[in-house]
């Protein structure tokens, strides 16, 4: 159990520490506050982004030690001692991952608001499943609603990155200014 | 979106757990996966003084097969780990194939089969299948432990025979004679939707015989329901499209569905007729799918 701190409202909160994105969190967080929060909020990891917070759209996934949650459904007190992936951590050393490079590729983004949440559940299945059928991805991100509705060029983009198409020149290109 | 103040707690062992859940009763809700019981709290319908989290309850999350008993699986393995299991994969898929059915990939990754069955909703689309494959459940308390048949422990609407006090431990799947089962959902999406009707069943087949079949309804009653009429009407019987066309009407004849924004009665009395036939003739001829 995460040692309790009671303050002199008696007001407890749980000291955690979470792993995210490679490096170690100890936090103090109150038993109601929602990862997604304590993420954008304490972390400063604002890429997971908030929109229904009732686990039916999506853009709040990340990944528990490796499998897409919906982060606005976990309480941070439960990920304590647990392995977290946002976004931010997809991406290394300045380098876009595969999947983001080729949603650049493909126009996979339109308001961007699903992106991550997009990539997140793409990159697992990826992890799991390095070359699924179309009806893998669609139902990989069956849990991520884009309500610009471009899911074409999202299943395209997962799919190519699957196959390795994204070409160096393609990389130099989108990287990060 | 606002969460009330509550008090955490998450007890070592079982024991514990029961301790606690006898000294607090109904000021405490059990959290499991978290995906009903935080969804009903931000929506300000649930509002315990208690949170009493099973997370550390190692022992309540295998699936394993005991000889002579059948195949236990915990009341914290979450849908995507019934999903994934080789070993109900292999001995009835019906079950893997419905969690697969149940919402997102993130829903599965976190919601537990214990949630889905205590949460009492006739929606919930793992009892229909174990109810069709016999299962029953262990509730523990500090008072000691009770079994039940799954099929007995819903009494309404989201209503349960579950004391406060108690926590479901785990859910058993006994041998059997049944040679396929399956469940047939129906929901207005794909994905991420609640079944407007679904149809579960279990049947065995001896030489073009229906020995036994057990139909079990979603969504189609107050409480998941058995369609008692369509199974005793079966039994025994030469098996054909004609007589599994009769049962269809007759367990849409017995169920007692309600208006609602997802279906009309009509509708899912309609649904139910079809998806009967059709699970039947899938189980008969597929086996556990």
């Amino acid at each position: 159990m995460a040692q309790i701190i009671t303050d002199s409202n008696g007001v407890k909160r749980y000291l955690i520490t979470i792993f995210v994105n490679g490096d170690s969190h100890t936090l103090l967080v109150k038993g109601n506050a929602i990862l997604t929060n304590v993420l954008r909020d304490d972390l400063n990891l604002t890429g997971t982004k908030k929109g229904c917070e009732l686990g039916d759209c999506g853009s709040c996934t990340v990944l528990l030690d490796g499998k897409p949650v919906d982060s606005c459904m976990v309480l941070a007190v439960e990920a304590d001692g647990r392995e977290i992936t946002t976004i931010e951590g997809v991406a290394a050393n300045g380098r876009l991952d595969e999947i983001q490079q080729s949603m650049l590729n493909h126009a996979a983004v339109q308001c961007g608001y699903c992106t991550p949440g997009m990539v997140l559940s793409a990159k697992a299945l990826l992890t799991r499943n390095p070359h699924p059928s179309e009806r893998e991805v669609r139902e990989a991100i069956a849990g991520n609603l884009c309500r610009c509705t471009g899911y074409v060029h999202i299943v395209e983009a997962v799919l190519a990155a699957s196959r390795g198409e994204i070409t160096p020149a393609d990389h130099e290109e989108g990287e990060p200014q | 979106m606002n969460m009330p103040d509550f008090e955490y707690h998450a007890p070592e062992t079982l024991m514990e757990a029961c301790a606690l859940m006898a000294e607090l009763g109904k000021n405490a809700a059990v959290l499991a996966g978290g995906t009903d019981v935080l969804h009903k709290m931000k929506l300000g319908k649930l509002a315990p003084a208690h949170i009493l989290s099973l997370k550390r309850l190692n022992s309540l999350r295998d699936i394993r097969h005991e000889s002579g008993r059948g195949i236990v699986i915990g009341a914290l393995v979450r849908h995507n780990e019934i999903y994934n299991s080789p070993l109900l994969q292999e001995r009835f898929l019906s079950l893997p194939m419905a969690a697969h059915t149940m919402a997102s990939n993130q829903i599965c990754n976190l919601g537990t089969l214990g949630g889905n069955i205590v949460n009492g909703v006739p929606s919930a689309d793992l009892p229909p299948i174990l109810i069709a494959l016999n299962s029953s459940i262990r509730l523990v308390s500090a008072r000691g432990e009770r079994s039940m048949a799954l099929e007995d422990f819903f009494c309404g609407a989201a209503q349960t025979r579950i004391i406060p006090e108690e926590i479901l431990a785990d859910i058993t799947i006994p041998e059997q004679f049944t040679t396929g089962s399956t469940y047939i959902k129906f929901g207005l999406r794909r994905s991420g939707a609640l079944a407007v009707a679904g149809v579960a069943v279990s049947v065995e087949v001896e030489k073009n015989i229906l020995r036994a079949a057990r139909i079990v309804l979603a969504s189609a009653a107050p409480t998941v329901m058995r369609a008692r009429d369509a199974e005793n009407f079966l039994c025994g019987k030469k098996i054909s499209d004609e007589l599994l066309a009769q049962a269809g009407a007759m367990a849409a004849a017995e169920s007692r569905p309600r208006d609602s924004i997802r279906g009309s009665v009509e509708y899912r009395r309609n649904l139910v007729e079809v998806l009967t036939k059709r699970a039947l003739r899938k189980a008969i001829d597929k086996g556990h799918v």
